[in-house]
């Protein structure tokens, strides 16, 4: 079943108009900045928001159609995770996870079981008669995680679910979360404004502005050829996957890049184009990783030069208008690319 | 140097320490008298006497069964007001809060001229069913209810608009119906606000006392609860009224201590 949302809302002087399809088992990010109409989105699609016109349906149910049809978020099959949890405070770790279970009509001891087996996969089975403010950030948010898959949803909606962890907890908590999306049969849709969120943890991009979808795509698709300067500022990262060996990562499309912090297994490795130093000769000095590239194309951003580079592997380089004039940088041209390790971080995938 | 206390705004202005003290002493004195001429020897026993004893409990039971409907009318009330999608909301809520300023004899003769025998209410009650309630106990208990109910709608909707409405919506995506949803999340979350109106409600229930006797007048044993005992002993047996007068006054401190430690100060 494939879900088809044709989302238009219109409230005062703001207007949503957005189509979006996810196939099942496949992970969609909504990315944008504030104000873009994400969080509209995600309340339509939960029911949270009747839709002003445009649709909701999966497969052959309709879950919105004004004037005529709205199914109310509790007959919807969904999961949400907020962005602040909402876990009930009077409840315990447990009693929230089987609350969806109790509403939907599942008896007290079967909700209690299901329950405990969705802590234990999240890895919170000791945590089980906690209250929820006694949980660290990351421990919460596995609780919100499995309290929204607990009751097998169709759509899983997530809104900026790791906006609110530090950055330490949030390297982990995004692999861990990666780890049960990929396991999740249903739709995903994650709302999200930090582009390697949505890099690492979608199949593919969504990027709202303004109410309209104004670039959609794999991840690295829309970071080589971002349509808006919105986009190239912020999605524009270079992203490989790769496996670790050490500081060492060998990259699945070939090359190696060398990191700072050592990594093992599958990774993620990202570095931002304005990380990338572009030198005619074999570069001198400190920088650990250089390699050969061919200048396939150049554009001119608000404040830089972006200069997608063919090579192994291809990577993007923001310069400044001064160093295009200085390398007189053409399409063909052959010149070597250098990044420091320190500006190249690895993530566990 | 010395190692006196030193002020750091000066001297305190008389012109606000004397009316200060003035209405501190106002307000405290009649309270010090009340216990210092409470005859605290023949207290239990005056405590125990049929007509004190009487009065206490048609007291304790009349606020306690008005707290009850307060409860059961007033906190949906609350959530209609506070949630509910009605027109006019502005003026449902001021209507409300009349019973907190109207004259509570007002509100008895209100009562009358609706419920009484012979009211615009009351009629068809006596003709279908036979039913009567001025000048009875369950006419205590409305009389009661009317007076105290706003303290606990007011109470409840203030919990309910402070409480986060995307707990209720966080409920409804795992499938929870309104109702569902405000019984498990939204009553538990407003607990204090609760606990902390019908305290208040049960309080100005039992110190009720025009509405009680314009509505349900004055028959011992019936509805003669503690203030309209007071107010009687007064004429015929005035240390009676200053045993009934200081139960009153200690169960007012109680509830005040209660609400203080519990509720009002801040987190427990």
């Amino acid at each position: 079943m494939t879900l088809h949302a044709d989302l238009r809302v219109t409230r005062g002087a703001f207007r949503l108009g957005a189509e979006l399809v996810v196939q099942p088992g496949e992970v969609v990010a909504l990315l944008g900045p504030n104000g873009a109409g994400k969080s509209t989105a995600l309340r339509a699609l939960a029911g949270l928001l009747p839709l002003t016109g445009g649709h909701i349906r999966l497969g052959e149910r309709m879950w919105d159609a004004p004037p005529d049809v709205f199914r109310p978020a509790e007959r919807r099959p969904i999961g949400v995770v907020f962005q602040d949890y909402l876990l009930f405070a009077h409840l315990s770790a447990l009693e929230n996870v089987a609350f969806g279970l109790r509403a939907r009509g599942v008896g007290r001891a079967a909700a209690r079981a299901e329950a405990a087996r969705w802590l234990d996969r999240v890895g919170l089975a000791a945590h089980a008669k906690a209250r929820p403010r006694t949980l660290s950030g990351g421990q919460a948010q596995r609780v919100a995680l499995a309290r929204a898959l607990a009751t097998g949803p169709e759509l899983l909606l997530l809104d900026e679910p790791l906006a609110a962890l530090d950055a330490a907890t949030r390297l982990h908590v995004r692999a861990e979360l990666g780890r049960h999306l990929r396991d999740y049969p249903g739709h995903t849709l994650l709302v999200t404004h930090d582009p390697l969120d949505a890099m690492v943890l979608a199949d593919r991009l969504v990027v709202l502005e303004h109410g309209e979808v104004v670039q959609e795509g794999p991840p690295t698709e829309v970071a080589r050829r971002p349509r808006t300067d919105y986009v190239a500022d912020l999605v524009g990262l270079n992203l490989y996957r790769g496996t670790g060996h050490g500081t060492a990562v060998s990259l699945d499309g070939g090359g190696t890049l060398t990191v700072a912090a050592p990594a093992t297994g599958p990774v993620h490795v990202v570095f931002p184009p304005n990380a990338v130093s572009l030198h005619p000769e074999h570069p001198a000095g400190s920088p650990r990783n250089a390699w050969r590239v061919t200048v396939a194309g150049i554009e001119q951003h608000a404040h830089t030069t972006r200069v997608r580079l063919d090579g192994v592997p291809p990577v993007l380089a923001d310069v400044t208008t001064a160093t295009v004039a200085d390398l007189r940088l053409r399409p063909g041209d052959e010149l070597w690319a250098a990044v420091k390790a320190t500006e190249a971080h690895a993530y566990p995938s | 140097m010395t190692t006196t206390r030193r002020r750091t705004g000066g001297r305190l202005p008389v012109a606000l320490v004397v009316p200060a003290v003035v209405g501190l002493a106002f307000l405290l004195v009649p309270l010090v008298g009340l216990l210092v001429r409470a005859p605290w020897g023949t207290l239990p026993t005056r405590l125990l006497s049929p007509s004190v004893g009487e009065a206490l409990r048609l007291s304790l039971v009349c606020a306690s069964l008005a707290t009850v409907v307060c409860l059961v009318l007033g906190v949906p009330l609350a959530w209609l007001l506070a949630r509910g999608d009605v027109p006019g909301r502005g003026v449902l809520r001021a209507l409300v809060t009349v019973p907190l300023v109207l004259p509570p004899v007002v509100g008895g003769v209100a009562l009358l001229f609706v419920l009484g025998r012979r009211g615009l209410v009351g009629q068809y009650l006596d003709a279908w069913f036979g039913v009567s309630l001025p000048f009875t106990t369950a006419g205590v208990v409305l009389a009661e209810a009317f007076v105290a109910m706003p303290f606990l709608v007011i109470s409840v909707e203030g919990a309910l608009r402070a409480a986060d409405p995307r707990y209720e919506e966080a409920a409804a995506t795992l499938g929870a119906s309104r109702w569902l949803a405000f019984r498990r999340v939204t009553l538990p979350s407003i607990l204090p606000g609760v606990v902390a109106g019908t305290v208040l409600c049960w309080a100005r229930a039992l110190g009720e006392f025009g509405a009680t006797i314009t509505f349900a007048g004055n028959f011992p044993g019936e509805t003669t609860t503690m203030p309209l005992a007071v107010y009687l002993a007064l004429e015929t047996d005035p240390d009676a009224a200053i045993v009934l007068s200081v139960v009153l006054l200690l169960v007012s401190v109680g509830v005040l201590a209660a609400l203080r430690d519990r509720w009002i100060s801040g987190p427990s």
